[in-house]
């Protein structure tokens, strides 16, 4: 699949501002803080950030309202319904804490639970595609779901260690959700690149009874949307290094960034290192989304050959 | 309404192709891009039509395939080796994919004949619905951004004002060797039908569990070409002469 830039931003930056907005509907850090205010807002503009974004990829964005009527068998619906009602519980906690600086724990809990289903939605679109076998599977909203928890406390970790908070109280669980988050990856990894193809050009094409089939004309010289958007290949070794590269950036300098962090205690260091940290996890991150669409085939490719 | 019609459509409308007759000459292409580029909703546009790079959008597009038998190394050696020009188009799915994961209600199937359409005054352009069709019926249009499938020509096979000979889909229409049929698959006495049943038409990707509503006709098993020409003529045999030849026969020998 084409990794569009616009849906890896949407994906990774909606990701990070839900799992922030998350951490921070759990009221685990002083809502009258300059820096948890400011996260309020930072989480805010990161998911609307994520979903304008999104909106780039539309033929015709101008009619985008329309998404939110088909929740009843659309997942992309339902992510858009989930998406705008989030905003109501959020709002209302950011406005609480930004501009009364106290948390009201039923705002922020409903806030925590709807952030969860709107990042399961997102990644029930990618997994709910039984044309591409890559996605479709479990372990699709397992990953998005702890990569969004993981950065969130991440982020949070960054908000509690500057808002002299308990950033070693937050940095346990964010070392737990990173080093979950990579497994959960590993394993969708594991699956991807043992996984036997349900459909070949056999299938395709229903000639299997006769022979092998291989593709002998496109049926045009030139590439067409289909080879465009669904046609995109990454060479698998490439893939297998960029794999390990974002994991190494995204999980294993983090996981040390929060040692690090807990060590120096708190302090400027542990906000140095907690900071680095979430510019590592989100380099290994947007590396992760861009090979969660380049890795994935498309049954479609069984009729051009790829 | 993008959920799938509760009930099993009355009919089934939709195309039977087989695979033994196409001759790989895309004239249905061309007629299908004619055609649906000039009626109802957005045009089909080319991208760069004079240019090195053109592309464009097309409904309906013809590929072809080489099939090699075990132990077949080139074609035309090995019994059953044969190359196989395939058209493709909507197959226009009883659980079709593109219907339920529209977010806008632009993509539905008719409850009355199953032809799956797309209301293109609703698409945002998503392209979602093409990540889900396994089969890559559906292609967004890059100049008016919205989707384009095939229709099974719904402003042919109602139009009254058409001769009763065209109120086909285009592509049927046009086929100069017959090998696309259209009809209703859901009336197991219609001609289609019994097509499917005389020559085991199968589906395309059962396994992707789309239940297509078209069906292919697999090419008949090949036979040498020696059994295609009549029987030898052998000079020595008069046996079986008649009238004149009997005649001749029998004062020939006598001389």
């Amino acid at each position: 699949m084409h990794p569009a830039p616009s849906v890896i931003i949407f994906t990774t930056m909606s990701g990070l501002g839900y799992g922030l907005a998350a951490v921070l509907g759990l009221g685990l850090l002083d809502p009258s803080a300059v820096a948890v205010r400011a996260a309020h807002v930072l989480a805010l503009m990161l998911i609307a950030g994520g979903l304008l974004a999104s909106t780039r990829h539309l033929g015709n964005p101008q009619r985008a309202w329309r998404a939110l009527s088909q929740w009843r068998s659309s997942w992309l619906s339902r992510e858009g319904v989930m998406a705008l009602a989030t905003f109501v519980p959020l709002t209302i906690s950011a406005w609480m804490s930004v501009i009364e600086g106290r948390h009201v724990p039923l705002a922020g809990w409903i806030s925590t639970a709807m952030c969860a289903a709107t990042v399961y939605c997102t990644a029930m679109i990618y997994a709910s595609l039984r044309s591409i076998q890559a996605w479709n599977t479990p372990l699709t909203p397992l990953c998005y779901l702890l990569f969004a928890t993981a950065g969130g406390l991440l982020l949070a970790t960054v908000v509690a260690f500057a808002s002299g908070g308990p950033g070693s109280l937050l940095s346990v669980p964010a070392l737990l959700a990173v080093v979950g988050a990579w497994v959960a990856k590993q394993a969708w990894w594991t699956r991807l690149r043992t996984l036997a193809p349900i459909s070949t050009p056999e299938t395709a094409t229903g000639l299997g009874h006769i022979g092998r089939v291989r593709l002998f004309e496109r049926p045009h010289v030139n590439e067409n949307y289909l080879t465009r958007e669904m046609g995109f290949k990454v060479a698998r070794k490439h893939a297998v290094k960029l794999s390990k590269l974002a994991v190494l950036v995204g999980g294993a300098l983090p996981v040390l960034l929060l040692l690090a962090a807990l060590l120096a205690g708190n302090g400027g260091l542990a906000i140095i290192a907690a900071v680095l940290a979430v510019l590592f996890y989100a380099v290994g991150l947007v590396t992760e989304r861009w090979l969660f669409f380049a890795e994935a085939r498309h049954a479609v490719m069984n009729y051009y050959g790829g | 309404m993008t959920s799938l019609p509760s009930l099993p459509t009355p009919k089934k409308l939709g195309l039977v192709i087989d695979l033994d007759v196409c001759v790989g000459c895309h004239a249905c292409v061309i007629s299908c891009k004619e055609w649906n580029t000039g009626g109802y909703g957005a045009a089909l546009s080319d991208q760069h039509p004079y240019g090195a790079d053109v592309s464009g959008t097309f409904l309906n597009r013809i590929h072809t395939f080489e099939v090699v038998p075990e132990g077949g190394q080139v074609i035309g050696e090995a019994g059953e080796a044969r190359i196989v020009h395939f058209p493709k188009s909507c197959l226009h799915c009883e659980d079709a994919p593109c219907v339920t994961v529209c977010p806008t209600g632009a993509s539905y199937k008719r409850a009355e004949d199953g032809i799956v359409l797309v209301d293109e005054d609703k698409c945002i352009g998503c392209g979602l619905c093409a990540w889900s069709c396994a089969y890559g019926a559906r292609e967004m249009d890059l100049a008016a951004g919205v989707m384009k499938k095939c229709t099974l020509c719904i402003d042919r096979i109602y139009n009254e004002t058409l001769r009763e000979i065209d109120r086909v889909p285009s592509c049927v229409r046009t086929c100069p060797a017959n090998a696309r049929h259209y009809g209703d698959l859901g009336d197991p006495t219609s001609e289609v039908s019994r097509m499917v049943a005389e020559r085991g038409g199968f589906d395309l990707m059962p396994e992707q569990g789309t239940r297509p509503t078209n069906k292919y006709l697999p090419p008949r098993p090949r036979k040498p070409l020696a059994a295609s020409a009549g029987p030898a003529v052998l000079a020595e045999n008069t046996d079986g002469a008649k009238g004149f030849f009997a005649w001749l026969d029998g004062m020939l020998d006598r001389i």
